[in-house]
């Protein structure tokens, strides 16, 4: 009995020994290790280099940033420990985080009861529908990259399509988005498949949709190697229909995945970020893209994803909140909720009460791989 | 320091868990403190199961996801309390135990840790997949208990740490004075006695199979009730809860700590609950330090860290 005192008790010295002062106390819990890595891996080192960058340039009105950032490992159990440790123990201003909707909704809740503006960095539609007080979000909802993917779809004529998607938490929530939204724009689902994240051929699927009557075009809400499977597949069984991906795969890795000949003609919707280097000059979202990519490739030698922008637009948002909301927790609520038309690397925010994502359908730019590469539609 | 009584292990326990508190130095502490006692309620139960009766199971997590779901689905759809949803998933997991415990109980050693293992993949993969009742991957939210808002018009104002730290604590002192009177009942001592040999446990007259169905229905209890406190003091459940990422997690608290002692195992939870914690820093070398102490653990002090050491101290050594 007395070693488990002595444990414990141990244990609890070095948990409060890690408390250190600061100026203004900002709190990250992302998943940058485990299953969610490839969200939170580019976040976290998003979120240390922009705040090694603001506290080189002076910091926030004088005061410098001190960062407590946790890995969470994308399980919300843990996620929801770090939340009440960032604002309990860490006395944080404001949080950063939740790379996937599981990790967020854990958070969501802690920041909500200790009154701690949150941003999350995840994609469904729930975390700002109906509206909390204290939770913002930047990347755009899995709807709305639907809605992007249908709009296109109905100016080339298209109404009938075939739907195979993953059965992972992206996929599958926004292969329920799109089938909720489809009859908005006309658009009929004739066939609704799915596969496993770990599939390594997706050939009975897209047989049966090549032999779905009226199938016009196919989307493939997805995410990882899932989708550059299904590209691959499509092209060795030569169907002939376009093919629609989802903001998930924008990444050139995806077209080195699928192979540039296999990825021909793919569409799907990205982010300015994605194609900074063939925005044109006049575009406002082009220096806030160039600038990020450039320092975050080179600080970390690696291509950027719109999953770090995500990450960049936050706490941008958060430090443009305290510059001219101060450090309180209830003024950089305000100060974000007041914010207009913040250009950022996934969209031009503006929010209000009653929208705590700021962002539109023009966020989102519809992109054709053409010869390896990515070219603009619109 | 005698582990054999049951009173001074309750006490000692329920003293430390009064104690704490004092040495808190900030509210985040207490979710630490009701995150180790939910664990150690499940690991309570596993060691009725794999400590008394000699039975492994690899699955538990899926009774947990069972009794968070309870928690989740039964207050939207059926319009019960929280609470009574807590007791509507134990008598779910109690019921599927009993079901799927029949036939597998038959089974020993890797065949039945390979049976409740495909169980416990099988209710992840349901709340995973069922996107149009549980949320899918993305989880869904839980009600709260309505027993703060009712202590707060009262005038205890506890904060929501607070609150699930006398809670989480009362279920576990609860299941540990079960657990170790259990240890002392004629049904305890006869699973010791399957633990011991099962041919001799039959041959002494006693039904090992029923005994064996006794100990997993029991266990199952203790980890739907774990699983419903976690999702009620989360708020909000995910299929991770059932994973077999969970289950592996329970069994080795417990194997850590010494799974023939409930006192133990519970320390086990403890530790293993903690680590990431303290392990923040390093948090890319967490799996390799946790793997290291299981080694370690295994090869030095293979009765679990716990009873290994108390044996040390009385001087009976290994």
């Amino acid at each position: 009995m007395k070693l488990f005192m002595t444990t414990a008790v141990s244990a609890l010295t070095v948990l409060g020994g890690t408390a250190a002062m600061a100026d203004i106390k900002l709190g990250a819990s992302v998943s940058a290790s485990g299953p969610a890595a490839f969200l939170g891996d580019p976040e976290a080192k998003t979120i240390e280099m922009m705040v090694d960058q603001i506290n080189e340039e002076g910091g926030i009105n004088g005061e410098k940033i001190d960062l407590v950032l946790y890995d969470d490992g994308g399980d919300p159990n843990k996620a929801r420990t770090f939340a009440t440790r960032l604002v309990e123990d860490d006395e944080v201003v404001a949080i950063i985080g939740g790379s996937t909707t599981g990790t967020t909704m854990s958070i969501l809740s802690v920041a909500e009861d200790a009154e701690v503006p949150f941003i999350s960095l995840a994609g469904a539609i729930q975390i700002i529908d109906p509206v909390h007080k204290w939770v913002f979000k930047t990347p755009h909802t899995d709807r709305m990259a639907c809605e992007k993917i249908f709009s296109d779809m109905q100016k080339k004529g298209i109404t009938k399509i075939g739907m195979i998607s993953g059965t992972d938490g992206f996929g599958a929530s926004m292969q329920a988005q799109c089938k909720d939204v489809a009859p908005k724009y006309a658009i009929e689902i004739l066939s609704d498949e799915t596969y496993g994240p770990q599939d390594a051929d997706m050939t009975p699927q897209l047989t049966k949709i090549r032999n779905t009557q009226g199938v016009q075009a196919i989307l493939n809400p997805g995410f990882g190697q899932g989708p550059a499977i299904v590209t691959r597949n499509k092209a060795q069984l030569g169907i002939d229909l376009p093919l629609y991906e989802s903001h998930g795969v924008a990444s050139d890795g995806f077209i080195e995945l699928a192979g540039a000949a296999a990825a021909e003609g793919v569409r799907l919707p990205g982010t300015a970020l994605l194609v900074a280097s063939i925005l044109p000059e006049s575009d406002p979202q082009k220096p806030v893209v160039t600038a990020y990519k450039a320092a975050y490739e080179a600080k970390y030698g690696e291509t950027v994803s719109t999953f770090g922008g995500y990450a960049h637009d936050a706490v941008d948002l958060m430090s443009h909140a305290m510059k001219t909301g101060g450090n309180d927790p209830a003024a950089i609520r305000d100060a974000l909720e007041a914010t207009q038309g913040y250009v950022g690397t996934t969209g031009i925010y503006s929010f209000s009460p009653e929208d705590h994502l700021g962002l539109d359908l023009s966020a989102f730019k519809m992109l054709e791989i053409h010869d390896g590469g990515w070219t603009l539609i619109d | 320091m005698k582990l054999s009584s049951k009173w001074v292990q309750l006490a000692a326990l329920a003293v430390l868990v009064a104690v704490l508190p004092l040495f808190f130095p900030s509210g985040y502490y207490y979710r630490v403190g009701a995150l180790i006692f939910v664990n150690g309620l499940a690991v309570t139960g596993l060691v009725i199961l794999i400590g008394y009766a000699g039975q492994i199971s690899l699955g538990h997590a899926g009774f947990a996801g069972i009794g968070g779901y309870a928690c989740a689905l039964a207050p939207e759809h059926l319009g019960l309390p929280p609470s009574l949803s807590i007791l509507l998933g134990a008598a779910i997991s109690a019921l599927l135990a009993v079901l799927i415990g029949k036939p597998i109980l038959r089974l020993r050693g890797y065949y039945l840790a390979v049976a409740t293992l495909g169980f416990g993949i099988l209710v992840s993969m349901v709340l995973t997949n069922e996107r149009a009742l549980t949320g899918g991957p993305d989880g869904m939210a839980v009600q709260g208990l309505a027993l703060r808002k009712i202590l707060r018009g009262w005038g205890w104002r506890l904060s929501s740490g607070e609150f699930w730290y006398v809670m989480s604590a009362l279920a576990m002192l609860l299941g540990v004075w079960i657990a170790l009177n259990l240890f002392q009942s004629a049904t305890g001592r006869a699973m010791r006695a399957l633990h011991g040999s099962e041919v001799a446990a039959r041959t002494v007259g006693i039904d090992v199979a029923r005994l064996k169905l006794q100990a997993f229905v029991i266990s199952a209890v203790y980890a739907s009730v774990s699983g419903s406190l976690l999702a009620l003091q989360n708020k909000f459940v995910t299929p991770d809860i059932a994973g077999f990422m969970h289950s592996i997690e329970l069994v080795t608290m417990a194997v850590l700590g010494g799974v023939g002692s409930v006192v133990g195992a519970v320390t086990g939870g403890a530790i293993l609950t903690l680590l990431p914690q303290v392990l923040t820093v390093f948090a890319e070398y967490e799996q390799l330090v946790l793997g290291l102490v299981m080694i370690l653990v295994m090869i030095f002090l293979p009765r679990g860290l716990l009873p290994s050491i108390a044996a040390k101290m009385k001087g009976r050594g290994e």
